[in-house]
């Protein structure tokens, strides 16, 4: 398989990666840039346990292929934090205990930040339709929505990083 | 025990929180309000995780790391005829390829101890790797390590087997019949277990009333996030060590035994595990990574994909379930005949003990005087099942809770009430023989879970009708009496007066490690911020014993307990003297100790006056569980398991007449956990094992063709998604009286018990059908609707 090189902002970081035509973004940054904080759960666009946010918008990593992400900017779960800063959403999940294992995390608090962006003080609803795509086996949801709830209650934050 | 007032466990004794109105009085374990148990606060683990610090079985890389693969049968019954393994040898990059001849004891036992009641003794044997025949589509047959993962899967590829098919079995009444093709050589009954209590047939004579019927469950998995997933490397001090994700970190033996090594040359380093709910209880990667890196001497991770995941690994018992209850005219049980018949899948695994559990609990909460139950399990062609969330006792809970319903719509009574005229109280007796010791909360449950519902609300629209449930349940914690069950741990504190705990508890995501902190905090006089605990590691950290039948916080909890008020002990003189007080003054508070005028002395300082009079500033504690020997099932049994906990979850569906689909509106889960030591962990346990449950009542299935599994991805085994569930209402009671650290009682699996039957319950309220199979798909309400003809 050929190669390809790309072009990207990786957590707001020029970056140029060159990777075999058929690896994953997910594969990408996982294996070959060692960025744990993106997790698989499925490998199959299902779960949205390995999100990450592509020109802002959540994607499953899993299902981009690497040559597809040339000039553009993707955010993962650490690059939400501002300058060592946690960000609020991240402060929410851990208080309203919304993270048990921990693994759907990183992708449900991608999910919930550009959720919030859009939808500064959402319903309950609004946010349970907003996450349907992200699993957690862990906690019912009920805590998960909490804190989505309070951090877009709060708002401090939401709008300005990434 | 004197300084230790346990609030009393009856009438108005009972605390209940949650329900948004529950306050909780402050209680007094050691003689003053407990200052860090209790209270709601933000466990250290959080705080990596959404950080996403945390490092996950698959996140470890070690140099030279080569990548493990496992070959896996297509077929559920076959010979294997050859397997020619040359191609994959030769593939540039391929380290290793392993078959069952390479594996030095291919053999894994699991001893079943205190055996069943007709089928003897029992060790459950598993081959590492299919020697010459497969038993079910998935069994591993061969073993790949390579340079990358692409390389392995390759490899694979280039391994030829030759199977012969051969005719299988897939269904345990069929493979009970006479000429059943035998999945293991000594016949495809794997145990039996019998319980008695009174003369049923007696019993069923003198009711007014009979409900008869068989229910059926389905097959489940536990669809964890995280797959299975750990790497193994031999240390510089020749140690195998597999850091993997698990919740037995004791199962260092039985890689050894695999090995033919010593014990103590493997080590288990568990790590914060992506949910297990049972599933990691069992061995998943651990053999073949010892096996791959012992061979290569190379580091080695193994990471499962999901289908591999949900094709491969054991699941839960689906149950056929016959019940004949017999009532009096005033809703009085005085009958209850059970039958269980259960697929144990291709191999033993946990199954006789599963099927244990569901006969000890398979008459419910309640007190009936006759009971006879019969629960037998058959090995199939389909995949195995063992442990899973509930074991046993969860599947029981659909039948016992959709016939008390159907018995008090017999007789034109109130479910709530017909329950709560037949609650077991403290001291009674489960048909098993075991009394009940300590406080049995089911009526409290019932009142509190029903109550919170509120007012009914309106259909939402012409064709929709609503209906309301409840289901009550107990659930055993901690283990079988006669496994003799310990758990130790290690607490210490350092020079600067902050506290270590270390102990070998694997952390699941339940809190299972932040709680022990807490207990240490409390009794140590430490924030728990300036604790750290270690856990889960067999080389370095005492050990606890399994992360599973919801032991850990009992177990381990204890164990820290006791070690904390033995440092506590040794410590307080030393503060005494340089505070000028009596010890029996002296407090622990806020990281300093505290005369009773309100002097104080820092912890630190009390450490360097350890130090310079030699006094030890740790301390190992022990907890031994309450022991006994294998009772008598059929003659009058005894005590089988340390304790129970008891609940009673409420639903309001509403149901769509046209579709048959059903959406749960509202859902109470209430238990009574004893004492909740960080009630938020405590209420997230409660609300993931409810909703768990509603995906068993409405969702999900193992579908099984022959043998051949149909939903190996998560787009067609399906768990609830936010939308398919709605908020799950935590109400805590905290009767103070369990068997764990501070009076707790084990939250970890009985929230999943309820959520099935409350919905069935709650969907003949609402349309007048009852539903008898798992999962209550639309098509299924819809056919009893007699929408489909």
């Amino acid at each position: 398989m050929r190669d390809v090189q790309v072009r990207l902002t990786l957590n707001g970081e020029e970056r140029r990666i060159r990777a075999p035509a058929h690896r994953t973004l997910l594969q990408v940054l996982r294996d070959d840039l060692g960025m744990t904080d993106v997790k698989e759960g499925c490998g199959e666009g299902v779960c949205g346990t390995c999100t990450v946010l592509l020109d802002g918008e959540p994607v499953s990593s899993c299902l981009v292929l690497i040559g597809r992400i040339d000039g553009r900017d993707v955010v993962t779960l650490r690059g939400l934090a501002e300058g060592g800063r946690v960000h609020p959403l991240q402060v929410a999940f851990a208080t309203h205990g919304a993270a048990q294992c921990g693994f759907c995390t990183p992708g449900m608090i991608l999910t919930a930040y550009a959720f919030l962006r859009d939808h500064p003080r959402p319903t309950r609803e609004e946010i349970r339709r907003a996450i349907a795509g992200n699993l957690c086996r862990c906690t019912g949801y009920t805590k998960i929505v909490d804190a989505i709830a309070a951090a877009g209650r709060d708002g401090g934050g939401i709008r300005d990083a990434g | 025990m004197p300084g230790e007032a346990r609030s009393a466990p009856s009438g108005d004794g009972m605390r209940g929180r949650g329900g948004r109105s529950g306050r909780r009085s402050p209680v007094t374990v050691p003689a003053r309000p407990l200052r860090v148990v209790g209270r709601p606060i933000t466990r250290h683990d959080a705080w990596d995780k959404v950080q996403a610090r945390t490092l996950y079985g698959a996140d470890w890389h070690m140099p030279g790391m080569l990548h493990g693969a496992v070959l896996r049968s297509p077929y559920p019954a076959a010979r294997i005829r050859h397997i020619d393994t040359s191609a994959a040898r030769l593939l540039p990059g391929v380290a290793a390829v392993l078959t069952a001849r390479d594996v030095p004891r291919n053999t894994l036992w699991t001893d079943v101890p205190g055996q069943t009641t007709a089928v003897g003794p029992l060790r459950a044997r598993l081959h590492v790797l299919a020697d010459e025949v497969v038993r079910y589509q998935g069994e591993p047959v061969a073993l790949v390590a390579a340079e990358t993962p692409e390389l392995a899967q390759e490899a694979l590829e280039l391994i030829r087997v030759e199977y012969e098919p051969t005719p299988g079995v897939f269904d345990p009444e069929e493979a009970l019949r006479p000429g059943a093709p035998p999945v293991h050589p000594e016949g495809n009954l794997l145990a039996r277990w019998r319980i008695r209590c009174g003369d049923v047939e007696e019993g069923l004579r003198e009711a007014d009333v009979v409900v008869e019927q068989t229910y059926r469950c389905q097959v489940v998995d536990h669809a964890y996030l995280e797959p299975e997933a750990g790497v193994a490397w031999v240390d510089a001090d020749g140690v195998l060590t597999i850091r993997v994700s698990t919740q037995v970190i004791e199962h260092y033996r039985d890689v050894a035994e695999v090995l033919g090594l010593p014990h103590n040359k493997v080590r288990v380093i568990g790590a914060y595990v992506g949910g297990g709910f049972g599933g990691k209880e069992d061995v998943t990667v651990e053999a073949f990574l010892g096996l791959l890196a012992w061979r290569t001497r190379r580091p080695v991770r193994m990471v499962w994909s999901r289908q591999e995941s949900l094709l491969a690994r054991p699941k839960r018992h689906p149950f056929v379930m016959r019940y004949r209850t017999g009532a009096r005219r005033d809703g009085t049980l005085v009958a209850q005949q059970v039958e269980l018949l259960a697929d144990s899948g291709a191999y033993a695994y946990l199954s006789a003990l599963v099927l244990m559990y569901a006969a000890v609990t398979a008459a419910g909460p309640y007190r009936v005087p006759h009971v006879e139950v019969t629960a037998r399990v058959a090995y199939t062609n389909n995949p195995p099942t063992s442990a899973m969330r509930g074991f046993g006792a969860m599947q029981v809970v659909w039948g016992y809770e959709s016939q008390i319903d159907q018995v008090a719509r017999r007789l034109g009574l109130d479910p709530v009430e017909v329950r709560a005229r037949n609650a077991l109280h403290k001291g009674d007796a489960l048909p098993v023989g075991q009394r009940l010791e300590t406080h049995v909360a089911v009526s409290e449950a019932l009142e509190r879970a029903w109550a919170a519902l509120g007012p009914r609300r309106a259909p939402s629209g012409p064709h929709r009708r609503v209906g309301r449930g409840v289901a009550c349940n107990l659930q055993p914690y901690g283990r079988i009496v006669w496994l003799h069950d310990w758990a130790s741990a290690w607490v210490g504190y350092e020079m600067d007066g902050t506290v270590v705990v270390r102990t070998g508890v694997p952390d699941v995501g339940g809190g299972q490690a932040s709680s022990l902190c807490q207990i240490a905090a409390e009794v140590l006089g430490v924030d728990p911020e300036r604790v750290s605990v270690h856990i889960a590691d067999s080389a370095l950290t005492p050990l606890a014993g399994t992360t599973t039948a919801t032991r850990q916080l009992y177990m381990s909890g204890n164990a820290v307990l006791e070690a904390a008020r033995q440092l506590r002990q040794q410590v307080l003189p030393v503060a005494a003297a340089l505070l000028e007080a009596s010890p029996a003054q002296v407090d622990l508070e806020g990281g300093d100790a505290v005369a009773p005028d309100g002097r104080r002395v820092a912890l630190a300082r009390v450490m360097q006056e350890c130090a310079r009079l030699g006094v030890p500033r740790s301390a190992l504690g022990v907890y031994r569980a309450p022991a006994g020997d294998p009772v008598e099932f059929e003659r009058g049994g005894g005590r089988v398991f340390p304790d129970y906990t008891f609940g009673a979850h409420a639903a309001e569906v509403e149901v769509d007449t046209e579709t048959g689909a059903v959406s749960v509106l509202r859902y109470v889960a209430c238990h009574d956990v004893g004492r909740a030591i960080n009630p938020q962990s405590v209420e997230g346990q409660i609300q993931g094992g409810a909703v768990m449950g509603l995906g068993y009542a409405l969702l999900e299935e193992v579908v099984l063709d022959r043998g051949t599994n149909l939903t190996t991805s998560l787009a067609s085994y399906l768990i609830p998604t936010a939308e398919d569930v709605p908020d799950v209402e935590p109400v805590i009671l905290e009767s103070g009286d369990g068997q764990g650290p501070f009076g707790a009682r084990g939250i970890g699996e009985p929230p999943i018990g309820p959520p099935a039957a409350a919905v069935a319950n709650a969907i003949e309220d609402a349309v007048g059908v009852r539903i008898t199979e798992l999962p209550m798909t639309p098509e299924r309400v819809a056919r009893a609707l007699g929408l489909l003809g």
